[in-house]
């Protein structure tokens, strides 16, 4: 049996194909990462080239409002670009950002919790108790404290042209310690099996018996706390960018977007802030769904608040 | 138990001892104190004196050593923007924040708890339901835009409230508090709302489920079995052991609600700890950078200790669990 018939005939197909809203979530993410990969042939104008961008163009209402005009679609924002085309470029900026963010913190956190849960001792204390500390304060607050320093440290000009590996780095390290956490919980109840025992005995390593035997058992919920963790950080990137602490608005994100129109909405520029803020809350609001979807199909105990 | 609260303590100085590291180092990195000071008018040779005089140029561990003193002694230096102590800022700003959080805190009460345990009683009712997929909702939409939305419709659009400030303020010592007038609370009601918007949604799926969880529980079929009134069985036996939980995660909560703050701040000009935190990151202001961290820090960790003591007297196994 080939892997597409195994996984047709899965429990995880089988209660996907009766959820509506968790299909209607994976074709709403579908459709949005696709948009963000081909922004380039999608997005009716390109954002980052000045040749495209007129200042007289600046602040026009959306097509369907009374003075916009069918050449912007949703308007243009305070610079005259086209909302439209930065919106799918900064979708793009805030869906690189949230994945490479939660690359890094689950290679951190999976790392940390596989073999500190395996060998226990004084290293599983010390990163538990790290991990404690770290969500006492909130990976938000973390990340706003670590992305504020090092803006006051290189400042506000070079720190706009490393923005981007620097907030996957901020988001990655200030959420790290879900992952350990969840892993380390799962490590701790398999440890116990016989497999495990079975692989001992039989004169294993110890990190071949963690990476070969163990973390495959540890996978779902590892699923699970992603497709939350991508929700997460682009939350985290949006309101990172809102305060002025990440993409700088040359090549806005999402939130750097809503940041601009904020200062606009009180002369009735509501669609720089409000279309932006739209498509966030979707694009989120889709990664939610799926999963709270796939917590119900693995229902694994993940660690609360 | 008091072994238990030792370690406890000790634990909450170890991290005190770490955040004061760190608030250090910013204070080393982040800008000259010197150019601060001085200005630029004032030649090399009078810098150099300065920075002799400031002790800039000993040791960093004596640096340290003077740096920790001082903020035992609750000197954390001086601001340079406001060219007045640190700790007198901060002290002056966090009235506004914790009203702030003190109204959003009650907002949170009041709607998470009946709404929690009512659809955890009656999870297959229409409402639960609607409920249920409301949250998830709420919980999808950033803070800073509820409350952008919020500044739109109701003060632009219709212009019922106010959109910045503090309103109108009562000094009572040292504290300016706007609760005490309507124009106070017409202006902490929109900051409030947009504040606790976001972790509404996560206290009522958290209350119900643990309710839920707990009304499957042996001594509650036990409670039906003795043939007890249903308000008795909810109120009494279930929604008891349900605060436990909810009391920890609160706690938890409490780095969110502040890191939340800074959001909620900045959208609606509300003169306390964020908006000054990020006035200060503009400014490039070390000192006033320090002493946030440092204060957050300080509230944080007691707050948490607190919370974990209070957990430890009420449920004794987490002692238990605790001794190695």
């Amino acid at each position: 049996m080939n892997r597409l018939d195994k996984f047709r005939e899965s429990f995880l197909w089988y209660s996907f194909k009766r959820d509506k809203v968790a299909i209607a979530s994976l074709i709403v993410l579908m459709v949005l990462f696709l948009a963000a990969i081909f922004a380039p042939l999608i997005a009716p104008y390109n954002p980052y080239d000045p040749e495209m961008i007129d200042i007289m163009n600046s602040e026009i209402p959306p097509a369907w409002e009374e003075e916009g005009v069918a050449e912007f679609l949703l308007g243009t924002d305070s610079q005259g670009r086209d909302m439209l085309s930065t919106m799918i470029y900064g979708m793009r900026i805030s869906i690189i950002i949230g994945l490479g963010a939660v690359a890094l913190q689950a290679i951190l956190g999976v790392l940390i919790g596989l073999f500190a849960g395996y060998h226990g001792g004084r290293l599983d204390a010390f990163f538990m108790r790290a991990a404690d500390v770290q969500l006492s304060f909130s990976y938000l607050m973390v990340a706003i404290f670590m992305s504020a320093i090092l803006q006051a440290v290189v400042g506000v000009a070079k720190f706009g042209e490393i923005a981007i590996p620097f907030l996957v780095l901020v988001i990655g390290l200030s959420q790290w310690p879900q992952y350990a956490r969840t892993v380390r919980a799962s490590v701790l109840a398999e440890r116990k099996k016989e497999y495990v025992e079975a692989a001992r005995v039989a004169g294993f390593t110890s990190s071949r018996i963690i990476l070969d035997q163990i973390f495959p058992n540890t996978l779902s919920p590892i699923l699970v706390l992603s497709t939350i963790q991508v929700a997460n950080a682009v939350m985290s990137e949006a309101a990172l960018s809102f305060l002025g602490l990440g993409m700088p608005i040359d090549r806005p994100s999402l939130g750097s977007l809503i940041n601009s129109g904020f200062e606009l909405i009180f002369s009735g520029a509501w669609w720089i802030t409000a279309l932006p803020g739209l498509l966030l809350v979707i694009l989120v609001l889709s990664i939610n769904m799926l999963g709270d979807f796939l917590r119900d199909v693995f229902n694994p105990k993940l660690y609360k608040g | 138990m008091i072994a238990f609260m030792i370690r406890r303590l000790f634990q909450a100085l170890i991290v005190i001892f770490i955040i004061s590291v760190i608030g250090f180092a910013i204070k080393q990195s982040v800008g000259d104190p010197v150019r601060e000071l001085t200005g630029i008018s004032v030649s090399e040779e009078e810098r150099d004196e300065f920075r002799e005089k400031l002790g800039l140029n000993d040791p960093w561990f004596v640096q340290y050593g003077r740096f920790f003193g001082d903020a035992i002694q609750g000197d954390l230096g001086t601001s340079f923007f406001y060219k007045r102590p640190a700790t007198e800022v901060i002290l002056e700003k966090a009235p506004a924040t914790l009203e702030l959080v003190l109204v959003s805190s009650l907002i949170i009460l009041f709607f998470s708890v009946p709404l929690g345990v009512f659809s955890a009683i009656k999870p297959d009712s229409l409402f639960s339901r609607a409920l249920m997929g409301s949250s998830i909702v709420g919980v999808s939409i950033p803070v800073f835009l509820t409350a952008i939305m919020m500044v739109y419709l109701f003060s632009i659009k219709l212009g019922w409230l106010p959109s910045f400030g503090r309103g109108e303020l009562v000094m009572l010592g040292g504290w300016g508090t706007g609760l005490l007038t309507v124009d106070g609370w017409l202006h902490i009601l929109m900051p409030s709302i947009a504040l606790s918007s976001i972790m509404l949604p996560l206290f009522i799926r958290l209350i119900r489920s643990e309710m839920m969880e707990v009304l499957e529980s042996e001594y509650i079929k036990y409670a039906w079995a003795k043939g007890l009134s249903h308000r008795r069985v909810w109120f009494v036996h279930a929604f008891k052991n349900t605060l436990l939980p909810v009391i920890t995660v609160g706690g938890v909560q409490l780095g969110v609600t502040i890191a939340f703050t800074i959001l909620t701040e900045t959208v609606f000009q509300w003169q306390g700890l964020g908006f000054m935190f990020m006035e200060a990151v503009e400014r490039s202001d070390a000192p006033l950078l320090v002493a946030y961290l440092m204060f957050v820090g300080i509230v944080m960790v007691g707050v948490n200790t607190i919370v974990d003591l209070i957990y430890g007297l009420v449920n004794p196994t987490i002692r238990i669990a605790g001794v190695k």
